[in-house]
C-alpha cells in the first residue's frame, strides 16, 4: 500500500548513518534504537520459548514479527512490558533496554513502565464500561482528576485511532456495544491515551473484516509520526503492507530481520525464504 | 425402530425430561401461591350472616366450610360461632338435616372488637353515660357516625400512654442509671444523693398528675356504650371506643362489601396484632423482616465480596485455599438451628455481654445487647447467607475474562486498581445475583431468629423517632416467626388459620418485592456496563 516512500526514504538515510545499527550486510542507522532486546532467553517453567534473542526496533518505526504460530512472536511482544511476569513459572534471562534502562533490573518499578507501552490484543477487550470511560481509563488510575485534561486526551486518542467522528455524540454508551473493528480501534484509543513511546500489537486485525483490517492498517501508517509500533501478525501481505522491518521467528528463534522489502524479495535465510513462499507455516 | 434412534440421537427426549421438570417446578410454586391466595385472600371478605332455626333454637352465624356427606357425617356446614365471651368457642358444625329454616336478616351485625374477638348478634341501643340517646337503626347510625372520633379519642390515649408516660419512665430509669453509675464510679456524696431523690421525687410527681389525666380521659372515653344482643337473648355493653369496625354484611351492596374488604386489608398491612396476633395486623412483623434482610444484606455484601477476592485473587491456590473453600460450601448445609445456636453463644452472649460489661455496667443485671436483637439475628443471618455469596461472587470473578484484566494492567493499572475499576464492576452482576439468593434464604429463616431475638410481640419498632433512631439492641417481630406464633402456638389458632395463610403470601410477596429491587438494580447496572459476563 504506503510503504514504498517511507522506505525509499529510509534508504535515501542509508547513506548518512553510521554502523550502529546491525542490518544483515550493510551497517545503517536509520534512527536512534529505542527498545532493544540482550541475548534475550524466556523459559515456561522448564520449557525455553524464546532463545538469545537479539533484536532492536528503531524509533518511529513500524517492525512486524512474522512466523509460524507457537514461534514465540507474542511471548517476545509480552516480554517488552513485562506481562509475562502475569503468568506463573516464568523465567526471563538476558536483557530488555528501554533507552539504555534494563527493564528486567532488579527493583524496575514493573508498573511504571508499562505506562510507556501501549498495548493492543488479539481480541478487542473493551472494559465494560462507557466509550468515555474506556479511553480516559489510563489517566484515571494514574490519578488525575482534572475534567479538561482528561476530556481533551480523550478527544485527542479517540481521533488519533480515527474513531472520533464515529463516537462522538454517544461518548456515555457502552464500549461494549460498538462493531468489532471500532472496539479495537477504541482499545488503540485507549491505548495512546497514556502517551505511550511504544506501541505493541499482538494481532490486532486477526478477528477483523477485510475493511475494519485496512482501517487499521492505514492507522498504523499514521501512528507511526508519533508513535515506535511493533505489530506481530501472521498475515504476510499485511506485513509487507504496515511495517519498515520484519523479524522472522521460527521455533523460538530469531532467523532473520531485516528491511521488509528486502525479507519480502531477497531473504538471506532459506528458512525464510520457504516460510514467505508458503513452503510451510 | 431407525426413527426412534433418530429419536434418540438429536437428545429430544432430553428436551422433554427438561421441560417436564420445569413445568413441575412451576406448577407446584403456582400451587402453592394459589393455595396461600385462596385460603388467606377471603379472610376479609365480610360475607353474609344467616339466621338458622334449629330445633334447639335460633343462631345466627357466618357459614365457613362446608362438607358434603361423608363416610362418618352426613352433610353439613362449619359456622363462625364468634362471641367467644359468651360461647366460648370458635367454630361449630351442624349437619344440614337439622336446619328447620334460614333467613338473611338485614340488620344481622358483624361487630370487631378490640377484645374477645367479633361479636354477631343486634345493635339494641346506644348510651352516654348510662342515658340512652337512641335504639335500633337509628342507634346503629349514631354508633358508625360517632365511632371514627371514638377511635381518635382512644388513640389519642394511646400515644399519651405511650409517649408522654414512655418519656417519663425512660427519664426515672436515666436517673436510677446514673445514680448507680456514680455508685460504681464511687462518686456518690450524700448531696448528689439528696438532689437525685428531689428528682425522682418530682418525675413521680408528674407521672401521678399523667395517669389522672389519663384515668379521666379513658372514663371519658368509656362513657360512651352501646348495648349489643345475641340472638338468643345474652346483651353485653361495651364502650363504642373498643369497637374497630361495624358492618352489616347483610345489607350493604358489594360495593360495601369491598370498601370493608379493603379496609380490613389495609388494617393488617398498617397496624400491629392484637388479641395475642390472631387479630389486627402484622405491620411490625412486616417492618422487622425489611429491617432485618437489609442489616444482614448490608453485612454480608462486603463480608463475601471481600473474602471472596481474596479467596480467588490473592490466596495462592494451594490445599489450604481448597480447604476453605470446601469448608465454605459445606456451612451452606449447616442446619440454620446450628447458626441460631452459635449467634447465640457467639453473638449475644460473648460479644453482647462484652459489651455489656464495658459500656453498660450501671445496667446490671437489666441486659442491654447481652440478650436477643435485631443486629444479633442480621449477623447470624449474614453468617447463614455468606457462603451464597462467596460462591456467587467467585464464580462472577471467574467469569470476567482474562483478556480483561490483561488490558488493564497493560495500561499501568496495579493490580488493587485492576480488581476495583474493571473486574468487580464486570462481576458486579454476578455479585446481585448472589445477594438475591441470600435476601431470599435470608428473609425465609426463622428458626435461627428464635434464638437470637425475634418476639411474639415487640413493645416497639427497632427504628423510631427517639434517639438514637436505630435501635440495633431492640428485639423485633418477623414474619415468618409471626406464621409459626399464630398458626402453631396460639390458643384460637383455628379461628387464626387464615391470617396464617394471609402472613405467608405476604412473606413470599416481601421476598419478591425485595427481589425485584434488587433485580432492577442489576438491571441498571447492566445498561451501564454494557452487559457482559452475567
Ligand atoms: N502461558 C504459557 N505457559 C506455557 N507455555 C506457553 C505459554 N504461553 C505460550 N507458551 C508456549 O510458548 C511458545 C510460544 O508461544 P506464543 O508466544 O504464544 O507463540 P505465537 O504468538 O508466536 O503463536 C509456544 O510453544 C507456546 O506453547
Ligand atoms: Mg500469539
Amino acid at each position: 500500500m504506503s510503504t514504498a516512500p517511507h522506505v525509499e526514504k529510509i534508504f535515501a538515510q542509508r547513506a548518512l548513518v553510521s554502523d550502529e545499527f546491525p542490518l544483515t550486510d550493510t551497517t545503517v542507522r536509520i534512527a536512534p534504537i529505542l527498545i532493544r532486546t540482550k541475548s534475550l532467553n524466556l523459559f515456561y517453567g522448564e520449557k525455553q520459548a524464546l532463545f538469545d534473542i537479539n533484536i532492536g526496533f528503531p524509533k518511529n518505526t513500524v517492525t512486524a514479527l512474522i512466523g509460524p504460530s507457537g514461534c514465540g512472536k507474542s511471548t517476545l511482544l509480552r516480554c517488552l512490558n513485562r506481562m509475562n511476569d502475569l503468568i506463573d513459572g516464568v523465567r526471563v534471562e538476558g536483557k530488555v533496554l528501554l533507552g539504555d534502562q534494563d527493564l528486567y533490573a532488579p527493583g524496575v518499578d514493573v508498573i511504571g513502565l508499562r505506562k510507556h507501552m501501549g498495548m493492543v490484543f488479539q481480541k478487542s477487550n473493551p472494559f465494560p464500561k462507557s466509550i468515555f470511560e474506556n479511553v480516559a481509563y489510563g489517566l484515571r488510575i494514574q490519578g488525575i482528576r482534572d475534567r479538561l485534561v482528561i476530556q481533551e486526551a480523550v478527544e485527542r486518542s479517540l481521533q488519533g485511532a480515527g474513531l472520533w467522528d464515529e463516537v462522538k455524540d454517544r461518548l456515555s454508551e457502552s464500549g461494549l456495544g460498538l462493531s468489532g473493528g471500532q472496539q479495537q480501534r477504541l482499545c488503540i484509543a485507549r491505548a495512546l491515551a497514556i502517551q505511550p513511546e511504544v506501541v505493541l500489537m499482538d494481532e490486532p486485525c486477526s478477528a477483523l473484516d477485510p475493511i475494519a483490517t485496512a482501517k487499521i492498517e492505514e492507522l498504523i501508517f499514521e501512528l507511526k509520526e508519533k508513535f515506535t509500533i511493533i505489530i506481530v501478525t501472521h498475515n504476510m501481505q499485511q506485513a509487507a503492507r504496515v511495517s519498515d522491518f520484519t523479524g522472522f521467528f521460527w521455533l523460538g528463534k530469531m532467523i532473520e530481520r531485516d528491511l521488509t522489502e528486502r525479507i519480502f524479495t531477497n531473504p538471506k535465510q532459506q528458512l525464510t525464504e520457504d516460510y514467505i513462499t508458503g513452503r510451510f507455516g | 425402530m431407525s426413527r426412534f434412534f433418530e429419536w434418540w440421537r438429536r437428545g429430544s427426549v432430553w428436551v422433554w425430561l427438561s421441560s417436564a421438570a420445569l413445568a413441575l417446578s412451576l406448577i407446584m410454586v403456582a400451587g402453592l401461591v394459589l393455595l396461600l391466595g385462596a385460603k388467606g385472600l377471603g379472610f376479609f371478605w365480610p360475607s353474609n350472616i344467616q339466621q338458622f332455626q334449629l330445633a334447639d333454637g335460633l343462631v345466627l352465624r357466618q357459614v365457613t366450610d362446608h362438607e358434603s356427606e361423608g363416610r362418618y357425617h352426613p352433610a353439613r356446614i362449619q359456622l363462625k360461632v364468634a362471641n367467644r365471651d359468651i360461647y366460648g368457642q370458635d367454630f361449630r358444625w351442624i349437619d344440614l338435616a337439622d336446619i328447620q329454616q334460614s333467613s338473611l336478616p338485614k340488620d344481622a351485625l358483624f361487630v370487631e372488637r378490640l377484645e374477645y374477638g367479633p361479636f354477631i348478634g343486634r345493635l339494641i341501643q346506644i348510651e352516654e353515660y348510662g342515658q340512652v340517646l337512641a335504639r335500633g337503626d337509628e342507634a346503629l347510625s349514631i354508633a358508625r357516625s360517632r365511632l371514627p372520633s371514638a377511635k381518635a379519642h382512644n388513640a389519642q390515649i394511646k400515644t399519651l400512654e405511650q409517649s408522654e408516660a414512655g418519656s417519663l419512665n425512660t427519664r426515672i430509669e436515666k436517673l436510677r442509671l446514673a445514680e448507680r453509675k456514680s455508685e460504681l464510679q464511687g462518686k456518690q456524696t450524700p448531696q448528689t444523693m439528696q438532689e437525685a431523690e428531689n428528682k425522682r421525687k418530682e418525675l413521680h410527681q408528674q407521672f401521678e398528675q399523667l395517669q389522672t389525666r389519663l384515668d379521666a380521659l379513658r372514663a371519658q372515653s368509656n362513657s360512651l356504650t352501646v348495648t349489643l344482643e345475641t340472638v338468643d337473648g345474652h346483651s353485653k355493653v361495651i364502650p363504642l371506643a373498643n369497637i374497630a369496625r361495624l358492618v352489616s354484611p347483610n345489607s350493604v351492596g358489594l360495593f360495601g362489601k369491598i370498601g370493608t374488604y379493603l379496609s380490613r386489608m389495609w388494617e393488617f398491612l398498617s397496624t400491629g396484632p392484637r388479641e395475642a396476633n390472631t387479630e389486627g395486623g402484622v405491620f411490625p412483623a412486616i417492618f422487622g423482616t425489611v429491617m432485618m434482610v437489609m442489616i444482614m444484606s448490608i453485612i454480608v455484601v462486603p463480608l463475601g465480596v471481600l473474602a471472596a477476592l481474596f479467596l480467588r485473587e490473592y490466596a495462592r491456590d494451594g490445599w489450604v485455599v481448597r480447604a476453605v473453600r470446601i469448608s465454605v460450601n459445606n456451612l451452606a448445609g449447616v442446619p440454620s438451628i446450628v447458626f441460631g445456636v452459635f449467634g447465640l453463644g457467639f453473638f449475644v452472649v460473648t460479644v453482647g455481654g462484652g459489651i455489656d460489661n464495658f459500656f453498660f455496667p450501671e445496667r446490671f443485671p437489666t441486659p442491654t445487647f447481652k440478650t436477643g436483637g435485631i443486629l444479633w439475628a442480621s449477623l447470624t443471618l449474614a453468617l447463614l447467607t455468606l457462603p451464597v455469596v462467596i460462591v456467587a461472587t467467585e464464580e462472577a470473578l471467574a467469569a470476567v475474562p482474562r483478556s480483561q484484566r490483561e488490558g488493564s494492567l497493560a495500561l499501568g493499572a496495579t493490580k488493587w486498581q485492576t480488581l476495583w475499576n474493571v473486574v468487580l464492576p464486570g462481576a458486579s452482576q454476578g455479585i446481585l445475583t448472589g445477594l438475591i439468593l441470600a435476601m431470599a434464604r435470608g428473609a425465609g429463616e426463622v428458626a435461627p431468629l428464635m434464638l437470637t431475638g425475634v418476639v411474639k410481640l415487640a413493645p416497639s419498632l427497632p427504628l423510631d423517632a427517639t434517639f438514637p433512631f436505630i435501635h440495633l439492641d431492640r428485639k423485633f417481630m418477623h414474619l415468618g416467626f409471626h406464621i409459626y406464633d399464630v398458626g402453631f402456638q396460639s390458643p384460637n389458632s383455628e379461628a387464626a388459620k387464615p391470617m396464617v395463610f394471609m402472613t405467608a403470601l405476604l412473606l413470599l410477596l416481601i421476598v419478591l418485592v425485595l427481589n425485584i429491587f434488587a433485580l432492577r438494580l442489576r438491571k441498571k447496572l447492566r445498561r451501564r456496563t454494557g452487559g457482559s459476563s452475567f
